[in-house]
């Protein structure tokens, strides 16, 4: 862990829009401390960018603390950087060594392409959530907490995969690009509860269908995705979503 | 909310009969490396043959024989469509992957390996399995056991048999525990007894499997 300010090298990925070829350009981030997040950094070597004349940096972000799922930064290779179970924005400056060389670089999809610099159009997800990952019904004002009883169990595992905040880094770990993982995420959260069941068979379907269609990859089971989530995500969610699928495709009581 | 949906063509259908042509051949090397065990009783290759001969000349495992390449030739057929799709999605290729950081090398080289167990078959059907096939049509009698001695003579025959067997062990140390994922069969009690049962799999199936050329090389079975 450094202490003192920091020197670093960043070679970062530099594309004027989605048409355009991109390359890498190098910068220097000068007295970086390392008590600052990985963005902050970013902000300070776009604020001597600016002051000298020269273009910033586009990165996409939002909350910074990690609830948002804007950054999305692909770091020495990882997305979300170096650590386990964080965003880009939760991602501190004292996980690097001074003289360090950073290589940043957009999440890479087809379906998720560059709409400058490190920014990435990610509404090919919006789109999979309009195709199923809603409970229809409107219910109206919130119930009783105690109305519908659910076993703990369920709810707990339904919270956990409601935990995902669709950053795409599991597209983005991912060697062939596929995102399984988090819409079997929206799949279970929904599925796993009473108000989501009654439509899990259309639901399923149409969801995966629809990430079919925007271009993702096939799951090869590598288990990078889980591993990457920064919110540890779990596989027994694309389990569950290959089985509801199976189910829903041979059950499913329509023409 | 209803559209009409092509199992087989959809990403989870083909994996899911990706996991479950593994399955398939994976059965097929249960009953391959059993039969083919009946070397280290040391016999001269008697109770071998006669298991060969059976192998040879029952109808049902004749029946079975086409379901087998039917079986593999969709393997390959499902991989070779997943892989070009899975290039296709990741047109702009990362500058710096730490592939080792997330995941195992050889869970990201499922398509190496498989060709290389390909290149492999080709050489290992024309050792065996086309000689044997020329000796039914022609009602002779093949001494497998023979041919094996003959084959496993040559260093190296049992180099490339070597590499097969070590391709198929990563193939499978991925393949079991990922087929069940596949299927959708992921349980907190048996998902750990799965990975452990495919890992004790593959090393019990291929150290057989590579102790059959050595100790013929080696003239430990005679």
């Amino acid at each position: 862990m450094e202490h003192g300010n920091m020197n670093l090298t960043l070679k970062v990925w530099k594309q004027k829009n989605k048409d355009s070829k991109g390359r890498f350009e190098t910068y220097d981030a000068k007295g970086i401390s390392p008590d600052m997040s990985f963005l902050e950094m970013f902000d300070v070597v776009n604020e001597q960018l600016i002051s000298s004349g020269k273009e910033p940096i586009a990165f996409d972000h939002d909350c910074r603390e990690g609830i948002c799922g804007m950054c999305s930064m692909y770091i020495n290779g990882r997305p979300h950087g170096p650590k386990g179970g964080v965003t880009t924005c939760q991602l501190h400056m004292r996980s690097f060594k001074n003289g360090d060389t950073i290589v940043v670089e957009p999440w890479r999809s087809a379906a998720f392409p560059v709409i400058k610099d490190l920014a990435v159009d990610r509404s090919s997800f919006d789109r999979i959530m309009s195709a199923g990952g809603f409970v229809s019904v409107n219910t109206g004002n919130a119930k009783d907490a105690n109305n519908i009883l659910i076993p703990k169990d369920d709810a707990d595992t339904a919270f956990d995969a409601a935990a995902c905040i669709g950053c795409g880094a599991c597209v983005a770990a991912c060697k062939n690009s596929s995102a399984m993982l988090f819409v079997s995420a929206k799949v279970s959260q929904l599925s796993l509860l009473p108000q989501g069941k009654v439509e899990k068979q259309d639901r399923v379907l149409n969801m995966v269908k629809q990430m079919d269609e925007e271009g993702f990859g096939n799951c090869t089971n590598t288990g990078a995705c889980e591993a990457e989530c920064p919110k540890s995500i779990s596989l027994e969610n694309i389990a569950r979503m290959n089985r509801e699928y199976l189910g829903a495709s041979f059950t499913q009581n329509k023409a | 909310m209803s559209k009409k949906t092509g199992f087989l063509s959809s990403s989870i259908g083909k994996k899911f009969l990706m996991g479950l042509t593994g399955l398939f051949l994976i059965s097929f090397l249960v009953i391959h490396v059993s039969l083919n065990s009946f070397i280290f009783f040391n016999d001269g290759g008697a109770s071998f043959n006669a298991g060969a001969d059976f192998m040879a000349h029952n109808p049902v495992i004749r029946i079975l024989e086409i379901g087998l390449f039917a079986g593999l030739l969709l393997h390959i057929f499902q991989a070779l469509l997943l892989t070009l799709e899975n290039r296709k999605a990741r047109p702009t290729p990362y500058e710096v992957v730490n592939g080792g950081a997330n995941s195992s090398w050889y869970s990201r080289s499922m398509g190496v390996l498989g060709s290389l167990l390909l290149l492999f078959l080709v050489v290992h059907l024309g050792n065996f399995w086309v000689p044997t096939k020329i000796a039914v049509f022609s009602h002779e009698e093949h001494n497998t056991f023979a041919s094996m001695k003959l084959v496993f003579a040559k260093w190296y025959f049992v180099a490339i048999y070597l590499v097969g067997v070590i391709s198929l062990l990563y193939h499978l140390l991925h393949g079991f525990q990922s087929a069940f994922q596949s299927l959708g069969l992921n349980h907190k009690k048996y998902t750990p007894l799965i990975k452990k049962t495919g890992i004790w799999f593959s090393i019990i199936v291929c150290t057989l499997f590579a102790a059959m050329p050595v100790t013929m090389f080696l003239g430990i079975i005679k």
